[in-house]
């Protein structure tokens, strides 16, 4: 049996118990009676800032009375009006940016209504009872391709069968949900949380889901606009950016991407079988980086440090993630950017460059530190795999109103489309907007 | 250190608070865990005559309305007097009483209105040592079906009679607890005070259904699927309660009778309040009944504090000090102008005074894209829903026009001189001034 002061990269650095307890719910689920004392917090105000603060915009403040008056079916059916992941959204919206900053009881007190557990109560209930509070509507006789079956593929299709069209959903990889399912912390999305939410989602009918399918060779865009009404491309960013620098070093294969660490990780049957180094280093600043280290600090890794080039100010990890690393034990380092590995097998380390922003630019110091990194992330960031011939805008699909392209007939929303963050939310939010946009140009009341 | 000692009707209590007649004072174990925590006096729970004691239903007695945080508003019960021996009751009141002599101990009776059942147990009570006694003419439920209680209390000449009887046959003060269920409560009062009464408390419970179990279809507390109206009690009763009192410390042929206030004291303030309306002392029961005994510390030492500060230094120097200031509508100066303020500094933006004002009142307040709300002075008039509603205390306030300004709303001048509806000239009935 290994221990995190294991050298080298190592499976079992500890037991499958504490493995379990390590990667179940960031956040327990709230019971009935802590969902009521949290609801009666929520003052209903007028024009809730909440909301607006929402990019699905969901009626927070009524899901929240109808909650408090023991309707959470109710509830349930107010956040799926407009946020048919409104499950997964309630475990990995960053809240603490958005509906909850915007809670005025954050303003009053610093604490907010837990507006996000809500959600996941409410929520909850209505999946558990596997009730799809949805039906679709007469068939318009109209097919609709959506690729990548990701948030906001998913988005964009239960809208669309909602409204009557036929809905074939392709994916690259070989599962469905796309991030929700590949690429989330694993304690934020437990008990396959992930697929069971596509399952539920497809319970509405009218959607097929093809997966292994990639836009490319098995998937021509001109094919897909030849087969159907219309086509939603939800294909997020399927590329890793390479680092500014080239790491000179023979040991280069100690390096790898987070994604592709998250990903085995959410995969495994078995988290015993994971290899973690014991001194372990994430390059970047956002949530991919802080997914990627705290789950190493929760495999057992000894030392985990985030190596982040600019200041804390310029991580998009929130404060609230920052503080959950460094509350698992990572470390946070700043304005460190990485220059080689050195060192044998089995005693590597990274060293890494000071930087300053001089006359608005980031540069070197020259000055090094060096650290022990058995293992190294890199989370700097993903890039678009595939423009399929249309507009790009700042490396990603150019988008104008709704998600339409630059080619008609094809629309586009998720983390590939150019606006809007990065987010779950934001992605279901569009593929909501593009479904309805969709809807209103092949109906003719557009 | 304000003197908190009361003197109502010669019983001297070291503070102003007692329990009120019911299930807290039903027994000798539950009076010296009260008296321990501190409280100046009982009312002991009702006593009925000789011979067997009535019964208690055997399911729920309570029912229950919420605030937030399932906060008890109010508590309405089905219970009725005592259902223990009344010669065990007697015994362990005059034990009681003999241990605590500092203490008032007031002990409530309800028997038949014939004048042999008050002849026959007056003497008993006489012999206790107890203080006083209290005529239980509220209960509504079960009781008054029987012709006492409410029954007895809804009929002024009833009161005035049994009054009168307990005079005769009983040396100590005699205190008369009316029933809210009535349309004007001044008639028992006086009636009371005809028949010879020391004092009147009030308000006993009123008649009430909490709740429908909509599964069941049954009132709650729901006994074997049925339930019936019961006595209502708690902080949801405290403004009728005191509109109550403060009619009977106001109406001339009353004033001057000694009241003890009863109806949703909770805190020290709540006791305050009462006494201020002319009350000379408080009975509590559900805020005893929500969080036990320990509670009177607090009234104790709230009480003490706002006390000092006001420069109070017994209950005497404010005992009705708001009954001159309670007056009928038609007297209020409609002269007097203000126009709600709010505090941008203390407003967190929940709109919730806008909503209010937009939908239910006057258009008076605006709401701009950053969520900063403005009080429209022109529209305002001033009705206080905004701070009633107002999450934050003190954010939104009532701020009086100087005499000489002008309204914005009426764009008249405000007058400096009071003037009420009296003399209105859209009053057909004013009277004219000369």
């Amino acid at each position: 049996m290994n221990s995190p002061y294991t050298t080298g990269i190592a499976a079992s650095r500890l037991g499958a118990d504490e493995l379990a307890e390590n990667f179940g719910d960031l956040h327990a689920p709230l019971d009935a009676h802590e969902a009521s004392v949290a609801a009666d917090r929520c003052y209903f105000c007028h024009d809730a800032p909440c909301i607006t603060a929402c990019p699905t915009d969901i009626d927070i403040p009524m899901f929240i009375r109808q909650i408090a008056t023991g309707t959470p079916e109710a509830a349930a059916k107010t956040i799926f009006d407009q946020n048919i992941l409104g499950g997964m959204c309630a475990r990995v919206c960053p809240t603490e940016d958005l509906c909850e900053q915007a809670c005025v009881r954050e303003l009053a007190e610093g604490k907010p209504v837990e507006i996000g557990r809500l959600q996941r109560f409410a929520t909850d209930r209505v999946m558990e009872q596997g009730v799809m509070p949805f039906t679709r509507a007469e068939s318009s006789g109209k097919k609709i391709a959506v690729v990548g079956a990701g948030p906001a593929g998913l988005s964009c299709a239960h809208r669309l069968a909602m409204l009557g069209h036929d809905v074939t959903v392709y994916d690259a990889n070989p599962k469905a949900g796309g991030l929700n399912e590949y690429g989330i912390a694993a304690y934020k999305s437990t008990d396959d949380f992930a697929a069971r939410e596509v399952d539920w989602l497809m319970s509405i009918g009218g959607i097929e889901i093809k997966t292994n399918m990639a836009l490319g060779d098995d998937l021509k865009i001109d094919d897909l606009v030849g087969c159907f009404a219309a086509v939603f491309l939800a294909i997020g960013l399927g590329g890793v950016n390479a680092l500014g620098l080239t790491i000179q070093s023979e040991q280069g294969h100690v390096v790898s991407d987070a994604v592709d660490f998250i990903e085995e990780l959410r995969q495994t049957n078995d988290l015993t079988d994971l290899h973690i180094g014991r001194n372990v280093v994430v390059i970047g600043g956002g949530m991919t980086a802080v997914d990627a280290a705290v789950q190493a600090k929760l495999l057992g890794a000894e030392n985990v440090t985030i190596a982040y080039r600019r200041g804390r100010d310029g991580m998009s990890a929130s404060t609230y993630e920052q503080d959950l690393a460094t509350s698992k034990g990572v470390k946070l380092l700043f304005n460190l950017q990485p220059k080689a590995i050195r060192g044998a097998s089995g005693s590597t380390e990274i060293e890494l460059e000071y930087t300053k922003v001089e006359d608005g630019k980031l540069i070197g110091t020259g000055e090094m530190r060096r650290l022990p990194a058995d293992q190294v992330f890199r989370a700097i960031g993903q890039t678009l795999d595939t423009d399929a011939g249309l507009k790009v805008e700042g490396r990603k699909i150019a988008v104008t109103g709704a998600g339409r392209t630059s080619r008609a007939g094809i629309w586009a929303g998720g983390d590939c489309a150019a606006g809007g963050d990065d987010l779950t939310v934001t992605a279901v939010a569009e593929g909501r907007d593009a479904a309805m946009d969709i809807h209103s140009t092949l109906m003719g009341d557009a | 250190m304000a003197d908190l000692t009361t003197d109502f009707l010669g019983i001297k209590s070291p503070n102003p608070f007692w329990l009120a007649s019911a299930p807290p004072t039903d027994k000798e174990y539950n009076v010296r865990r009260a008296f321990e925590a501190g409280w100046g006096g009982v009312v002991w729970k009702t006593l009925g005559g000789e011979g067997p004691p009535v019964v208690n239903v055997n399911g729920p007695r309570y029912g229950v309305i919420y605030g937030a945080d399932r906060r008890v508003l109010g508590i309405n019960n089905i219970e009725l007097i005592t259902d223990r021996d009344l010669y065990t009751n007697l015994e362990e009141i005059k034990r009681v009483k003999a241990d605590y002599p500092d203490r008032a101990i007031i002990v409530s009776i309800m028997v038949p209105c014939e004048e042999e059942a008050w002849k026959a147990i007056l003497p008993l009570v006489e012999d206790t040592g107890a203080d006083g006694i209290e005529l239980n003419f509220g209960c509504p439920h079960g009781m008054a079906e029987r012709g006492m209680g409410s029954a007895v209390g809804q009929v002024p000449e009833y009161i005035e009679m049994v009054t009168r009887w307990c005079k005769q046959y009983y040396s100590k003060p005699v205190i008369v607890k009316l029933t809210p269920n009535i349309t004007d409560i001044r008639q028992p009062a006086a009636a009371a005070m005809r028949g010879g009464a020391d004092a009147v408390s009030l308000i006993n419970t009123i008649n009430s259904i909490t709740s429908v179990n909509l599964d069941t279809m049954s009132p709650e507390p729901s006994i074997d699927g049925k339930g019936t109206h019961g006595g209502y009690c708690g902080p949801a009763v405290k403004p009728i309660a005191m509109s109550m009192v403060s009619e009977i410390a106001r109406n001339p042929e009353t004033a001057g009778l000694p009241i003890s206030g009863i109806g949703g004291v909770t805190t020290w303030r709540d006791a305050a309040e009462y006494i201020t309306l002319g009350c000379g002392n408080v009975q509590v029961c559900t805020a005893a009944m929500t969080y036990g005994f320990k509670i009177v510390q607090e009234m104790i030492s709230g009480l003490s504090q706002w006390m000092d500060e006001k420069g109070h230094t017994s209950i005497q120097d404010f005992m009705g000090a708001a009954v001159p200031n309670t007056t009928d509508w038609q007297y209020l100066n409609l002269n007097f102008i203000a126009k709600a303020q709010i505090n941008q500094d203390d407003c967190i933006s929940c709109g919730r005074c806008y909503a209010a004002c937009e939908d239910t009142s006057h258009q008076a307040i605006s709401m701009s894209e950053d969520r900063t709300f403005t009080v429209i002075d022109e529209e305002c008039v001033a009705c206080n829903l905004c701070v009633d509603v107002c999450p934050v205390e003190n954010c939104i306030t009532m701020v009086e026009l100087e005499p000489g300004t002008i309204d914005p709303r009426t764009g008249k001048v405000v007058e400096k001189d009071y003037a009420n509806w009296t003399t209105h000239p859209n009053n057909p009935s004013a009277t004219a001034a000369e």
